[in-house]
């Protein structure tokens, strides 16, 4: 396995494919739990990009920043669930398209 | 006392005593009228007083007095409030005082029943003022403000009955056509103030003697456009319209504004500036087509148009005060065309003895309308001669004077139009013809109205008025038989035509009684000839077709239409409603338009518009779709690195 060394392009590579790929997900899926999920991988994709920094460079800030993201994702999953779960519970749905009342 | 102190006091007493009655006395209704007719007799002691000093029956050539305070002073323009004294100033203070106190003194038996006994004397008492103003003015700025201030009297007096939709409508068309008159009369002094400097009388008179072009190209214009301010206060064509009107005034009111005194302000304003007038025609280059006509003709045609027009008209009326208004229309386009021959002594002339006949018919057809309780129709009169003795010989006299019979004044003052006229033809004619159609329509009235039997019951019933009303008309009556003995035409010869060959020995200053009777026939015998035949010849006419005392007109059976046109004053009145209402309704149109299609339309809705039509393309941005807002909001961080990152 000599001669292939993994470097931060690597890293970055596959978090730009995960945030892509979660974004695809919040962009084009209808459940909104499904949605919900799209988003949390946009959130471990750019966990991902800034541990990779960490390493690379050299420099702490970048994983303070990411620990700081996963409590806040904690906590943002926590309401937003919560949300979802109400909203079903009004709703009787949990599809995107139904929930256009922002329309006028 | 100094002549300028008497000539303050005349000015100033109306004034003092409008506002006595105003704010003081408007309950005492005696003292009021007495406040009123004091301050115009001692007017008239003071006028009389200032002869003295300035001749006015025999007076210098040339000399005048003027008594000014400065007034305005803007830039290079300064106004005063100057008086004039001189023979001319003098003689219509005379004039003005006297007519007037002869119709306060009727007024108070006139208006006796009358609740607003007090507002008329205030308002009579003001139009003596303004009138005295004009009169003594020394600038043009200061006659403008007296002549305001003169429309605005007339305007409270026709209008003093003001309950009756009539009077206030009468009162308004007078103050408009008025204004009409009188815009024209600014800008003709705003262009002589800026050609010259200045809008003193005497000053102007100095430029232009010194050089008659020092007005250039603007000459004419400048002319015709202060004259213009004599047709609407004197009521000519084609502004004459208001003046029939103004009768719906009480006939006091009619007397003393409407025949004597403030429609003759007209013909003074012309006399008085007569050297602005009297220039050699010159027009400006887009008036070219003009050339040749001079200020002098334009105001004699209209003059003569008017006096043949009104006189044709003043044929078939039926109301006893609007006959006379008709008849004082003709008189002044006679004044006026007199002044257009250039003889403003003529017309001067006429004015004195017109104030002094007119008058008396107004106070004549007053007197006779307060005994048949206001009844104006001549067709529902006839045979008032039996009942009231002393009206009918004053109307006859005043009727005899205006239609120029010797020895009354008229004949005098007549003859001296025509033969002003004489050195043009087509006018001469016109003025015989109008001073015939002048004695048919009076002997018309007179026979109609005064002869014959009674045709109404109310005729039988009435009475003579009080003496109050009485001895102005014997007063006015002597005036009017006399007035051409006084020297008057004398004296305006002197001051108006100095150099005018007759000047000297004019008929009137000296000589006997048949002396002055027939000087006329000695220095113009065509024209006081053809006077008398013509005014032979319309009472012949008059007597052939009026003095069987005939129930109805007989004339429109034989005129036909050309009756009905005489006596629905040749539609003018309409042809002016349509005008107006053609131009109002083009205006109206014009503007609706705009407010429509601009203001509305294309400002308001298409503002409104605009914004709606964004509003709703924008709202297809807005599909309440969580994830297009989430590709968008994508999107847009992707257009932003983009942007920034390459």
């Amino acid at each position: 396995m000599t001669g292939m060394h993994i470097g931060l392009e690597h890293y970055l590579f596959v978090s730009a494919a995960l945030f892509c790929l979660g974004l695809l997900g919040v962009v084009l899926r209808r459940n909104l739990l499904v949605l919900y999920m799209g988003l949390e991988l946009m959130l471990n994709a750019s966990n991902l990009a800034l541990v990779a920094f960490s390493r690379f460079l050299n420099h702490l800030n970048g994983q303070v920043m990411v620990f700081f993201i996963i409590t806040v994702a904690a906590a943002e999953v926590a309401v937003g669930l919560a949300l979802i779960v109400a909203l079903y519970r009004k709703r009787q749905t949990a599809h995107v398209e139904d929930l256009a009342s922002l329309k006028l | 006392m100094r002549p300028e102190t008497l000539a303050w006091i005349i000015l100033l007493l109306p004034l003092a005593s409008a506002a006595a009655i105003t704010l003081l006395t408007r309950r005492q209704r005696r003292l009021s009228a007495a406040l009123s007719i004091g301050a115009v007799a001692v007017g008239f002691v003071a006028s009389l007083l200032l002869t003295r000093s300035f001749g006015a029956l025999a007076p210098r050539d040339g000399e005048f007095l003027l008594a000014s305070v400065r007034w305005l002073e803007v830039g290079p323009l300064t106004v005063d409030l100057g008086l004039r004294l001189d023979a001319l100033s003098n003689l219509m203070l005379m004039m003005v005082t006297g007519v007037g106190l002869m119709i306060h003194l009727y007024s108070r038996g006139y208006m006796a029943d009358d609740a607003s006994y007090s507002r008329f004397f205030a308002c009579l008492s003001l139009f003596m003022f303004s009138m005295l103003g004009i009169v003594l003015a020394s600038n043009f700025v200061m006659m403008f403000v007296f002549w305001e201030l003169v429309g605005v009297s007339s305007y409270l007096l026709i209008g003093f009955w003001h309950e009756r939709a009539s009077a206030a409508d009468a009162a308004k068309k007078a103050f408009l056509t008025n204004r009409l008159g009188d815009f024209g009369f600014l800008l003709g002094i705003i262009l002589v103030w800026g050609a010259l400097g200045t809008v003193d009388f005497a000053e102007i008179q100095r430029t232009l003697e010194s050089d008659p072009t020092a007005l250039g190209a603007l000459a004419t214009l400048g002319g015709v456009l202060v004259f213009m301010g004599t047709m609407g206060k004197s009521a000519q064509f084609p502004l004459h319209v208001w003046l029939p009107d103004a009768m719906e005034g009480p006939t006091p009111v009619s007397a003393l504004i409407h025949a004597a005194t403030m429609v003759a302000a007209g013909v003074y304003m012309l006399a008085r500036a007569f050297f602005l007038f009297d220039l050699p025609a010159a027009w400006p280059d887009c008036l070219s087509f003009l050339a040749g006509i001079s200020a002098l003709d334009i105001i004699a045609w209209i003059g003569g148009i008017t006096a043949l027009l009104a006189a044709l008209m003043a044929v078939q009326q039926s109301d006893i005060k609007r006959i006379l208004a008709y008849s004082t229309l003709s008189q002044l386009g006679f004044m006026v065309m007199a002044i257009g021959c250039a003889k403003p002594d003529a017309g001067m002339f006429h004015l004195i003895t017109h104030a002094f006949f007119k008058a008396l018919l107004f106070l004549g057809a007053g007197s006779v309308i307060h005994a048949l309780h206001h009844e104006q129709n001549i067709w529902k009169m006839g045979g008032l001669a039996a009942r009231l003795p002393v009206t009918t010989w004053t109307f006859v006299v005043g009727t005899l004077a205006l239609c120029g019979v010797p020895p009354f004044s008229g004949f005098y003052s007549k003859d001296g139009i025509l033969a002003a006229a004489e050195s043009r033809p087509l006018l001469f004619g016109l003025a015989i013809l109008v001073a015939g159609l002048t004695t048919f329509y009076m002997a018309r009235l007179y026979f109609v109205a005064f002869a014959g039997t009674p045709r109404d019951s109310h005729v039988a019933e009435a009475h003579e008025s009080p003496g109050v009303m009485l001895w102005p008309l014997r007063w006015l009556a002597i005036a009017s038989i006399l007035g051409g003995f006084w020297g008057i035409e004398h004296t305006l010869q002197t001051v108006l035509a100095p150099a005018a060959g007759h000047g000297a020995a004019g008929h009137g200053a000296a000589g006997g009684f048949f002396a002055t009777l027939l000087a006329p026939f000695g220095h113009a015998p065509l024209a006081a000839c053809l006077g008398l035949f013509a005014t032979g010849f319309g009472f012949a006419l008059a007597y052939s077709l009026y003095a069987s005392a005939p129930a109805q007109d007989p004339l429109p059976a034989r005129l036909g239409s050309l009756a009905r046109w005489m006596r629905d004053k040749f539609y003018f009145d309409e042809l002016y409603d349509v005008l107006v209402r053609v131009t109002h309704d083009a205006a109206a149109a014009v503007a609706d338009w705009v407010d429509r299609w601009l203001v509305a339309g294309l400002l308001v809705r298409g503002t409104l518009g605009g914004v709606d039509v964004c509003g709703r393309i924008l709202r297809l941005v807005q599909t309440g779709n969580l994830q297009t807002y989430a590709f968008l909001a994508a999107a847009g961080l992707v257009l932003v690195l983009w942007v920034m990152l390459l």
